[in-house]
């Protein structure tokens, strides 16, 4: 029997169970790759403006369109802007997304969750609302959402949240759902805890574990996102440079410069594939039941 | 059986409506004014209430949202702010590429991706499963416009086998359409691959360790029978589960792969519209995907008894 997470496991214990691990698990080289290149990649975002060469927005006319150099490390775009400067800072504001549109989806999530798996009588109206929300793409949304309030961070982050946020609801109502069967959610109730004691100190730590798991995942898909609605013209202003928004301006001149599309591609394309690896690793280290279902 | 499926029909209504009621709010109460965005920035107060009026925002939101279900249970799904025509008809103006596109593709992933699943179960933690799963964790990570491009510079540019952009229409020949389509096609196909792929390994690893599976190689069954049709059969219903809830990948797929080739269909339309602001249009298309996806999801409940005869409703 693998051990289960029950009501005495705390936050910070979740947290540094990701570090510490159980008997007979191993992470192996992959993980430790995947980290290395993920903590890189904020680092490298975070600093940006300590170390680029150039002003992201500085355009220069007389250096359009440059092949890669020692001055410009990966060429130039159609206004003479430094692709690797851009290509640098870009990060910022993607990572800004994921992070942000993973802790709003699963706070909010979360709340729906504990309701709905505890109170049976709000149980069938939320899941019938949150099945409803899921059949919206969320690109769609955004877009509708950024044409009638012009494109913000805001309008980004609520458009991707929305069709998550039941994805997170129906995981925290499933493990609410088992752990409220729990003989100790029987003791407290007996000896007399109050409602929302019993759901906030006994039944909400059961869900962190799948919880950092599902986490990881929206912020990928969060930064995928992005991606794409910059891309179509319906992501952040593009006075913010963004993989996303230095992709789009590329596709112009794709037959001639590739790189435009290529190296943010390639540094979006890591930074997800590096959070997924360690989402899977997380799932393995927290949840090994989860491991045999998905293989 | 019958009731059942009446049943689920049935149970696909309040979903519709809450979609509908959600739309409806989200783009009503957010702070954009449709009027602003008809009228343009030189519009004077007087004429932007004008068009408030004459579009009926004045009144009070429950009049309009009675309003707007009416229209639609009639089927009209409202007038394009830009070109003044029927949105209804412009969706089906444009809806014949993406159908050809999305059909393709669901073609070409379930093609590719259920044997890949299969095979990398069956040599679980060989150097096929290897590669499956690295696919597959690929397939996820990059953007789908990125894996267009690729496409393009290799198969359009660099080798010249098929055009960069564009669309023909089947009835104008197979080989031009093919030509253009495979590229579109082979991109949207390579997340709902990924998607496929893993949750066919992982269902079928379920399977293969089954008593009937020994059982059925113990009796001599040849092994391509054992794993198609014994254990593919037996680990079909979640595969259909992903294929299903998949589709929203594929819907949004669309909007930009239709971009990337520049084919005229209904992700096209909504790019365009995008641009445009033509709100009307993009609330018309969160409907319709939103329908479609509800509809392809309840195609494969009903389908579940078909694969697995144990599901009796």
């Amino acid at each position: 029997m693998t051990q289960t997470p029950t009501s005495r496991h705390s936050a910070f214990q979740v947290l540094t169970g990701l570090l510490s691990l159980p008997a007979g698990a191993r992470i192996g080289a992959g993980p430790m790759i995947a980290a290395a290149i993920l903590v890189v990649i904020v680092l490298a975002s975070v600093l940006a403006p300590l170390f680029v060469p150039y002003d992201p927005l500085a355009m220069n006319a007389t250096a359009r369109l440059q092949a890669p150099s020692s001055d410009h490390f990966l060429g130039t775009d159609p206004y003479g802007r430094d692709t690797f400067s851009r290509v640098m800072v870009g990060g910022r504001v993607s990572l800004l997304i994921g992070v942000g549109a993973a802790v709003v989806s699963v706070a909010i999530g979360l709340m729906i969750g504990l309701v709905a798996g505890f109170f049976r009588a709000a149980d069938g109206v939320i899941m019938r609302i949150m099945d409803s929300l899921m059949a919206i793409p969320a690109i769609l949304l955004a877009i509708a959402l950024v044409a009638l309030n012009g494109p913000s961070l805001t309008s980004v982050i609520i458009a991707i949240t929305v069709p998550e946020v039941p994805r997170v609801v129906r995981l925290v109502r499933s493990v609410i759902l088992s752990a409220r069967e729990e003989p100790y959610v029987e003791a407290a109730i007996a000896l007399g805890s109050s409602m929302p004691k019993i759901l906030i100190q006994h039944l909400m730590p059961n869900t962190f574990a799948p919880l950092i798991v599902q986490g990881t995942y929206i912020c990928a898909s969060a930064i995928l996102i992005e991606a794409i609605l910059s891309f179509l013209g319906a992501g952040v202003s593009t006075e913010i440079p963004t993989w996303g928004n230095i992709m789009a301006e590329g596709r112009t001149y794709f037959q001639i410069k590739p790189g435009l599309i290529f190296w943010p591609g390639l540094m979006l394309s890591l930074c997800i594939l590096a959070i997924n690896l360690l989402g899977d690793t997380a799932r393995d280290l927290l949840d090994p039941r989860m491991k045999k279902r998905e293989g | 059986m019958f009731v059942y499926i009446l049943k689920r029909i049935l149970a696909t209504i309040p979903v519709m409506v809450i979609v509908a009621i959600f739309v409806f709010l989200l783009l009503r109460l957010t702070p954009g004014d449709p009027a602003a965005i008809l009228a343009g920035d030189s519009a004077t107060p007087a004429q932007l209430e004008r068009i408030r009026d004459r579009l009926g925002l004045n009144d009070p939101l429950i009049i309009q949202f009675m309003r707007w279900m009416g229209q639609l249970m009639r089927g009209d799904l409202g007038t394009s702010l830009i070109s003044n025509t029927s949105v209804s008809g412009m969706l089906i103006d444009r809806l014949g590429p993406t159908i050809n596109i999305a059909l393709m593709t669901i073609v070409i992933s379930v093609a590719l991706a259920v044997p890949m699943g299969v095979i990398a179960a069956w040599r679980h933690r060989s150097w096929v499963d290897f590669l499956v799963m690295s696919f597959s964790v690929l397939g996820f990570s990059v953007p789908v416009f990125v894996i267009g491009y690729i496409l393009i510079q290799i198969f359009a540019i660099e080798l010249r086998w098929v055009p960069v952009q564009g669309y023909r229409a089947p009835s104008d020949g197979i080989g031009p359409f093919f030509s253009r389509a495979i590229l579109p096609s082979l991109t949207l196909a390579t997340i709902y691959i990924a998607l496929i792929a893993r949750m066919t390994r992982a269902s079928m690893l379920e399977v293969l360790g089954e008593d009937y599976i020994r059982t059925a190689r113990a009796k001599g069954v040849r092994e391509n029978v054992v794993l198609f049709r014994h254990a593919l059969r037996n680990a079909a219903v979640p595969i259909l589960t992903i294929i299903g809830t998949g589709f929203a990948l594929l819907i949004s797929g669309v909007v930009v792969t239709e971009s990337v080739f520049n084919i005229p269909g209904i992700g096209r339309l909504t790019v365009d519209a995008i641009l445009a602001r033509d709100y009307p249009v993009i609330q018309a298309m969160i409907l319709l995907t939103a329908g479609i996806y509800v509809f392809v999801n309840l195609l494969v409940d009903v389908s579940y008894s078909f694969f697995d005869p144990r599901i009796r409703y």
